[in-house]
Parts: structure tokens; sequence; C-alpha cells
């Protein structure tokens, strides 16, 4: 026993010491231990149709940056399921990238970290300046007050997609413009094993968008000015229960949309098995399904009554992904570099272009490759109607909380269990208990 | 037949030739005498340091680093800098088990699913892998084939076999519905599988289809150490083969099964891969078990220290069902 | 395999209770892998559509373009290489560890083999991201990278199959006649000489079931495997979730993928299963 115990002993010593070092936080380790300044490691979300398809779009770039600077990048794609994992690892260990992709309403939640580089009026020098971006874009880049977390990088917003074939054959002629109007044509369209409209009902994070912009359009933050959830007041509760009833009340979603996560919707869509989608450029996704671009049209996302005007004219949350450097970074400059490179002009146009996505550098919007008209009236919401999800520290459990709770009452709804104001409050209530109090 | 779990198994046994007995008696052998004794005592701690080392990295000092977290205020404004991170003493224990808060109430009501889906899915597995294994017990036409078949399922990847479960247990284009509802109109809609009530019964399947082959394993090398004397001379009393199971087969399998049913148990109660896969990172509330709920505790909501104190729990809680079992388990083969 | 029971004549509601039983139990260990080959052969529309027993536009595209959808072939390798070595230190270390247990009897045998057993219901969730740091910092203070490499993998699920290998070894060696070992060793040999000249080779169908369930383990997990690998060292568990991608599903790959993987494991476990069977029945359960 005694070795064994003097062996236990040291080796839990050493396991010890090991992790109090790191307690300092000061351990001076980059990414993936390159420690060579002419070297940056960068994480990319998947944005396209696969990882493959992505590391081909994103490594000839990545050649014509090493050719300007001289700065090698080591690129790795990572899927959205592990993005998030991965980033909170690093931001614990501090061994992380150089530069990293984060879904834009994840900035707040990564800025409390304090693993993000702030980008300060400095930063935004290196990079050309902060008013090159696209002013709604900037809002969804860290909470109010504060130096921005990362930089927008791929833009975009909901637009409402239509079939036109169905649209006409319903005999309507435009597609709706307020929720009225959209519930009424839906009730046309459903008919004979086809539905008005599909519903991404199983994804959390779909939900909150939408609970999101009917909140807004009721009234509704779910946090209040010093950052405590409000999901349970009445406009909270109604702009809920106005998306649950697509398929609870109105009917005019299928049941089996309760349980989707993984983008069926859209292949609803385009196999013409529902006729109205709410979704951000779905384009290449609806082109991969085999639906043609003239066989559907992009309008508004509607409001709640024609003319909405102030705080309730919003359709739309900024969606979009943005670029960040991670804080341990040994290489600060050459981290801007690689950011000043991914905004800049000719790189907005060719990523943008190739992701569907919009530009959130004004000069690259303003290409005419971006004046598709569907793309215009993303860029329209984007511009004028869209609103950036609550930048609060606690947004990511919002995504998780309020997300599931949806999820729930769609399931309750296709399985004919009343969705009463009542059962909404209290399934709210339970998300803003899951809360952390702060 | 001695006992089966380690801290049992040694316990009636005599010490063992090579051990210290030996190291005296072969002393000659050896080309000093001292050291030689020295070595041989050492040589089973040399052995096993390796094992330990290995543990302790792994397990034991990591285990020791969650204990600390669980009394650390560990949220997404600490994970940096975690040191700076304020103590909290109990506090991520006393919410954990404050029942009547929120946050407990829902620990607790994960627990018992837990709980429901655990007895259900090693009782099923069990009962599964028993009936295979004796009704396979002799021989027929096919026998080995289908052995080959029955281990199918436990040498599938987790990740792919569990996935394809997933797209079996779809509402509108999975084959369960397609079996119940169109071709053999059980129901009068198409269920919900993976959202709602159902997902429990869907979870159930999954897992007693991922255990079973496991059971049926052990217990068919558990029956092939049972005399075939034994089964002679009941034939020669005159019991029909019906009989022979009951008698004979079953009461034999004891010893197997006291370990079978205490790994199930445990592998099936932590299994984390089977729901994560088929649900995703938020499970439904029929089908909300612990290992996924301490998931979504931890790193969906980014509070490590909470989430360190509801393991620190079920590890408890496993610890204290293990050791009763044992005893009770052991304290019954005493009484036979 | 022998047969245990005397053959008598089996009554005619045991061959129907054994044809009905064994039928059931076939389909369902089967249904998945029916659904498996059947998605793979349809194109993408066809799996996306309502589920049809067979493929109304039969191809075999998708097992084109598993490879390139994701690079399949070095998750491929990466499981390879890490199920493989996990599961070769892990033999490795609970041969010494079995032999110690199995013939010594020494001061804190019941204390390790307690130890030992219980590291089995730790929750994986409560110890990842502590070994996640400490892997971090040992790598930091040593060199060694951990973090992000295969290495750091094998360690992990190396210790995930470690205590019941250990404990089914035990039962294997306790099963070997002693004078064997204790022959070898008046014949000159060590303790380690007798070990590897006498106990392994006798021990080979419980080696070979150990080898055949510490593979498993580690060839399927996810939650780890998930966290602490990148791109370069990214096994299957985790790899293949990369069939769901930002735009699509693509189930006809996913299941493609799934049967391309599985089946050389499939294939090399039902090889053994005979060894499985018998090492288990001297081992596990005696």
């Amino acid at each position: 026993m005694h070795i064994t115990r003097t062996t236990a002993a040291a080796t839990l010593a050493a396991a010890l010491i090991a992790s109090a070092t790191a307690c300092g936080g000061g351990s001076s380790t980059d990414g993936s231990g390159n420690g060579s300044p002419k070297e940056l490691t960068y994480w990319a979300s998947n944005q396209g149709a696969s990882l493959e398809a992505d590391k081909a779009t994103l490594t000839p770039e990545l050649k014509k940056f090493e050719k300007q600077t001289g700065i090698k990048v080591k690129l790795e794609v990572i899927p959205w399921s592990d993005l998030l994992n991965r980033i909170l690892a690093a931001a614990t260990s501090g061994q992380g990238p150089d530069v990293l992709n984060i879904g834009n309403t994840w900035s707040a939640s990564l800025q409390a970290t304090g693993a993000l580089r702030p980008f300060d009026a400095k930063a935004f020098d290196a990079i050309g300046g902060k008013d090159r971006f696209v002013s709604s874009a900037l809002g969804a880049t860290g909470a109010e007050g504060k130096d921005p977390a990362a930089v927008p990088l791929y833009s975009l917003a909901y637009g409402l997609y239509y079939n036109k074939k169905m649209f006409a054959d319903a005999g309507i002629a435009n597609p709706p413009a307020t929720w009225d109007e959209l519930v009424a044509d839906g009730k046309k369209l459903t008919k004979g094993g086809k539905y008005g409209l599909a519903v991404e009902g199983g994804n959390l994070s779909e939900n909150v968008h939408h609970a999101f912009v009917f909140g807004k359009q009721h009234g509704a933050d779910f946090f209040d000015a010093s950052g405590k959830p409000t999901f349970t007041t009445p406009e909270a509760v109604a702009a809920v229960k106005q998306y649950i009833d697509f398929i609870a009340k109105d009917k005019i979603a299928a049941p089996g949309n309760a349980e989707y996560a993984a983008n069926q919707s859209v292949a609803d869509f385009a196999t013409g098995k529902a006729a109205m989608l709410l979704w951000q450029a779905a384009g290449s996704s609806l082109k991969s399904h085999g639906m043609k671009p003239e066989d559907y049209g992009v309008a508004q996302v509607p409001f709640q009554a024609a003319g909405a005007s102030g705080d309730t004219a919003v359709n739309s949350m900024v969606a979009g992904i943005n670029l960040a450097v991670f804080k341990k970074t040994d290489n600060v400059d050459g981290a801007l570099k690689f950011v000043k490179f991914m905004t800049s002009d000719d790189e907005q146009k060719l990523l943008n272009g190739t992701y569907g996505s919009l530009p959130p550098v004004k000069a690259a919007q303003s290409d005419p490759a971006f004046a598709t008209p569907d793309l215009k009236v993303l860029a329209d919401a984007l511009a004028n109607s869209a609103a950036p999800l609550p930048q609060v520290a606690n947004e990511s459990q919002f995504e998780t909380a309020v997300g599931t709770a949806m999820k729930d009452l769609f399931a309750d709804a296709a399985a004919g269990k009343p969705v009463t104001t009542e059962s909404v409050k209290a399934a709210l209530e339970k998300a803003q208990q899951q809360m952390p109090a702060s | 037949m001695t006992a089966t779990v380690p801290p049992v198994r040694h316990s009636s046994k005599t010490p063992s030739p090579g051990g210290r007995r030996a190291a005296g008696g072969r002393a000659p052998l050896s080309r000093l005498r001292l050291p030689a004794r020295l070595r041989r005592a050492s040589l089973p701690y040399v052995l096993l340091l390796p094992a330990l080392a290995l543990e302790l990295l792994i397990h034991l000092v990591p285990m020791v680093v969650g204990v600390v977290m669980s009394f650390k205020e560990l949220t997404q404004f600490f994970i940096s800098d975690w040191s700076a991170a304020p103590w909290k003493g109990l506090d991520n224990y006393r919410v954990a088990v404050d029942f009547n808060a929120p946050v407990g109430e829902d620990l607790l009501k994960s627990f018992l699913v837990t709980c429901e889906f655990t007895v259900l899915a090693v009782g099923l597995s069990w009962l599964f892998g028993t009936a295979a294994a004796i009704l396979m017990q002799d021989a027929f036409r096919g026998r080995g084939l289908l052995r080959a078949v029955f281990l199918v399922p436990y040498a599938l990847p987790v990740y792919a076999a569990v996935i394809t479960w997933s797209f079996m247990f779809q509402r509108d284009t999975g084959m369960i519905n397609h079996v119940i509802h169109d071709q053999l109109h059980l129901t009068d809609g198409r269920p919900f599988w993976l959202i709602g009530d159902n997902s429990f019964y869907a979870l159930v399947t999954v897992s007693v289809w991922r255990q079973w082959p496991f059971a049926f394993l052990c217990l068919m090398a558990g029956l092939q150490n049972i005399p075939r004397e034994l089964y002679e001379a009941a034939a020669m009393d005159g019991a029909g083969i019906w009989q022979q199971i009951r008698r004979i087969t079953l009461p034999s399998l004891r010893p197997v099964n006291q370990v079978l049913v205490l790994v199930l148990f445990l592998w099936t109660f932590n299994d984390f891969n089977t729901p994560y896969v088929l649900f995703g990172r938020a499970a439904p509330d029929a089908a909300d078990l612990i290992s996924i709920h301490i998931y979504q505790s931890s790193f969906v909501t980014w509070n490590f220290g909470s989430g360190s104190a509801m393991s620190v729990l079920l590890l408890l809680f496993l610890l204290v069902v293990t050791v009763l079992y044992l005893l009770a388990t052991s304290l019954r083969r005493k009484d036979a | 395999m022998p047969d245990v029971r005397s053959p008598m004549a089996a009554p005619r509601s045991f061959v129907w209770t054994r044809r009905i039983v064994l039928t059931v139990l076939t389909a369902f260990a089967l249904a998945p892998v029916f659904v498996m080959v059947v998605s793979s052969l349809k194109p993408l529309q066809d799996v996306q559509g309502p589920f049809r027993w067979f493929p109304s536009g039969f191809t075999l595209r998708p097992y084109a373009d598993i490879w390139h959808t994701v690079p399949l072939a070095r998750y491929f390798v990466n499981s390879l290489l890490v199920a493989g070595g996990a599961t070769l230190c892990s033999v490795a270390v609970a041969i010494f560890a079995a032999y110690a247990v199995s013939r010594y009897d020494f001061k804190g045998r019941r204390f390790f083999s307690v130890t030992i057993l219980s590291t089995q219901m730790f929750p994986g969730i409560l110890f990842l991201l502590p070994l996640f740091l400490i892997f971090v910092n040992l790598g930091n203070a040593t060199g060694i990278a951990l973090y992000g490499s295969r290495g750091g993998l094998i360690l992990t699920y190396l210790t995930f199959s470690l205590p019941f290998s250990i404990w089914m070894l035990a039962g294997y060696f306790d099963s070997i006649p002693k004078d064997l070992d204790e022959a070898a060793m008046v014949d000159g040999c060590g303790p380690l000489g007798a070990l590897f000249r006498v106990v392994v080779p006798a021990a080979v169908p419980g080696i070979v079931a150990v080898c055949v369930y510490a593979f498993m383990t580690a060839w399927g997990e996810v939650l780890f495997a998930s966290v602490m690998t990148n791109d370069t060292t990214r096994t299957l568990a985790v790899g293949l979730q990369g069939y769901a991608t930002q735009t699509d599903v693509y189930w006809n790959q996913v299941m493609a993928a799934s049967l391309v993987v599985s089946v050389p494991v499939v294939a090399g476990f039902l090889l053994l299963q005979r060894y499985l069977v018998a090492g288990l029945t001297a081992g596990a359960v005696k």
C-alpha cells in the first residue's frame, strides 16, 4: 500500500499543480500550439452544403491572404453542433484559435466570458473603420455601451417565401402583408394534404427568433433594461401563442412540423407540401431540393397591421455570423489583419455571394450581385425593420429555455392538447425560472 | 461457484501460491535474499501501478476538481479564469435539492424519469437476453447465424445506430409509423415519438435494442458453465424441458445475473450517448434523463458549478445503490 | 460450441415458443440495419419523403458522395487509431493488473478492486471539463499535446474500459491452474516470465474478449470526442454528424456512411464472437 499511496500522492500533486497554474488564467498559450506569429488558427462555422465544401471555398482565400501578408492560416471548419462547446472549452482553458466565427446572437454571452478581444476604436481603425459596416448588423455584436466583441461577417434576415403556383391556384394575388392575411391565405392553401405554412417547431433557435419578432410586434421585450428576464408579460405570452397557434388554432401548418429540427420545413416548402415559409436566405437550400428560383417569391415578413411603424415595426431579427478575435491570441496584429482581409469589399462580395448571405459591409452590399429580388427583400428588412436579439449575457440561456418551452408547446398542439393563454404562460414561467439569477 | 464481483470474489480464498508464502519458500532461487523478498512484495503494486496511475489521472483527479467546482459559482462570467470564481459553499447543492423551487423540482423529475427508464430498460434487456440465451441453448439449424444476428446491435457504432432509430421514429416519414399506422392501422392518428410523452418509449426501445445483446452474450456464456450432469439427473427424474429451465437453468444463472444487472444498471443510468443522439441537446420532458439534464445544466446554460453539484449528487446516489445491491445479493447468496 | 444439455426431444410448445420469440427478436435486432441498407440506396428526395420498404429510384450515388461531404476516410482512420490504440493499451495495462489481483494476496487488494470498479459509476459529465483542463495544463507544462490529439483520446478511452477489463481478465486468470505458472517459476522464469510464457498464452480467449469490449467502448463514444478532438483528429462518432449540415440532412449519406464504417467492425466482431463467448464463459461470469 505504501508505494501505491506515495505514487498516488505524487500523481495527484503533479496534476493539481498543473491545474493550479492554469487557475491563474495567465498561461500564455495560443491556438493549437502554434507559437509562430506567422501563423493563425481560424475556426470557421459551417455555412455551405458541407464541411468539405466550406473548406474548398475558404482555402483559396486563405492562400490569397498568405500571399498578401505572409501569414499562414490554419483552417478548421466546425459543425454547428460542436461549435459552442468548442468555444466554451477554449474559453475555459485559454487554448483556442486566434480568429473564430460565432453566431451573432451569442455575441453578448461570449462577451461576458471575457474570452473574446473587444473591438475598441484602435482595433476598428486597424480593420478600416466602424462606419464601413451596416449599422443594424453592428447592433448584434455585443452588449450596448461596451466595445463590440466581434464584427459582422455574413448577414441575414428573415423573408416570407411563397410558392407562386400554389398561390395562383388558390386565387391569391399578392403575398400577405399582415398575419391576419397570412392566416386567411394559409387556410385557403391548406387542403388535400398540403399546408399553408411550414414551421420548424423542434428547432430551438428558429422558435426563439420568431418569438422575438412577434414579441417586438406586440411591444414585448424578453428582458427589461437591467437585463432581467420578463418572459411572462401578457405581450410576450400573446407573441408566443400567436406563433404556436399556426398549428394549434389556425391549423395552417402540419402537426408533424412540431418535431422538425433538421430543416425539413425547407424541404416541405421546396417540394410543394407547404405554400409558405419564414426563413433566412433559403435560396441555395431550395435549389438543392430542386426548386427553381422562378417558382417562388420572397416578400417581407408580415406585420400585425398594415403600415406598422415605430418600435413595433420589426419583422426580422438581425441574423448572421460574426468574426471574433480570441483574447489569448499571441498575434493580435495578424489576427486583426485577417479580420480586415475577411471584411474587405472583395472578400465580402465573394464569400457572401457563395453562401447566399448579405454582406454587412456597405460597399459590398451595394454590388449588383446582391440585387436579386429575394436578396433585395432581405436587405431591405435588414436595413429598415430588423432588430438584434437581446444583447444580454444570458442570451444563450434564453434561446434554450424559451426555445424548449415552445418546442414543448408545439408538441402539445400537435398531439391535440389545448394550447391556451394559461398554458403558454405556464410554459414561459417555467422557462423564466430556469434562467440564472443575475 | 465463487462470488463474482472483485470485492467479494476473493473473500473465501486461501492466499494465492504466488503470494508471500511463495516468496519465502523459494528464496534460494533468488540471487540476493533481502532485496528479492522486497522485490517480490512490491511486485503486485508495480503491476498495478499503470492501472492506478491512469485511473487517477483520468478519473479520480478530474473528479476531485469536479467536486471543487461544485462549490464555486462557475458561470460564464468566470469560466475563463475560474480561480476568480467566488466560493458558494453548499449553495449549488442547496439549489439542486430544493424540490419546491424550479431547479430542484426539475432535477427530481428528471431523476424519477431516469429511475423509471432504467428499471424498464434493464428489465427488458435482461428478459430478452435471458429468453434468447435459454432458447438457443440447444443446437438447431441456423443457431450460429442467429447468434451472429443478435450481436449486430452491439457491434454497430452507437451514433450510426441511434441516428437510424431517430430516422425511423420520425412522425411523417418514419418506418415505425408506416408500420403501425399505415399498414396495421393500430392507431387513429400518427403518433409522435421524438417529442411529447411517447419519447419515453422511443428511448426505452432504443436503449433495450442496444443493451440486450450484451445481456444475451453474458448469459449465453453463463449457460456454458452449467454442468451437463445436472440436466441428465433432472431428465432421469422425469423433469420436462420447461421444468429443467425453471429448476436448473434459472437458478444457475444467478451469479451471472448479479454482475450483469449491476453493470447494465450503471451503464443505463449514466447513458448519455443514446438520448443525446436521439433527441439532441433539448430532450423532451418525458425522456429527460439525468445525464442530459446535467449536460444542459452545465454546458447549455453555462453553469458548471451547479452542473457539477448535480453530478456529485448523482455519484453519491449510484454509490449507495451499488453498495446496497452488493450487500443484498451477497447476503442472499450466503443464505442460499 | 459444445452442447451442454443432453439431447432430448423438445416438446412442441417449446419449439413454437422458440420460433416465435427468436423471430421477433431477429426482426427487432435487424430493423435498423434494414432501414440503413434501404435508405442508403435511395435518392435524397426519397429519404425525405414518406417511408417505403423499397427504393423507388435505386441509386449508388450516396456511396460515392459520402467521401466528399465529410472527410470520412480521415475520420475512419482516426477512429481506428483511437479505438485500436485504446484497446491495445487498455489490455496491456489490464493484463498486469489482473495478474496482480489474481495471483497475489497483497495488502490493499480489496481496496484496489473497489476503487477500480467504482470508477464505472462516475458520470462522464462530471469530469469532462476538469479532464479537459488537466490535459491542457499538462500539455502546457510538459509540451506533450494531449488536448486535441489522438493520444489524449486514447488515454481517456482506455480508462473507460479498464475496470471491466481488469475484472474480466482476473476472473479468467483465476481459471488457469496456478500449478502452471508455479512450474514455470521453478524452471527459472521470473513472475513476469511466467505471466507472458504461461498465463497470457493460456488466456487468449479472455484477452480477445477484453479487446472486443475495449474496442467497442472506444469506438462509439460521443461526448468526450466532441470536445476533445479537432478537425484532424475527429472520430467517426462525431464526424458522422457532419452529414447534417447547415442546409440539409443527407439521410441517405448518413446511412451509407454508417454502413460503410460498420461493416468492417461488425465483420471483425462476428469473427471474434467465439472467443468473446469463451472469454466471458471462463472470465466474467464465473
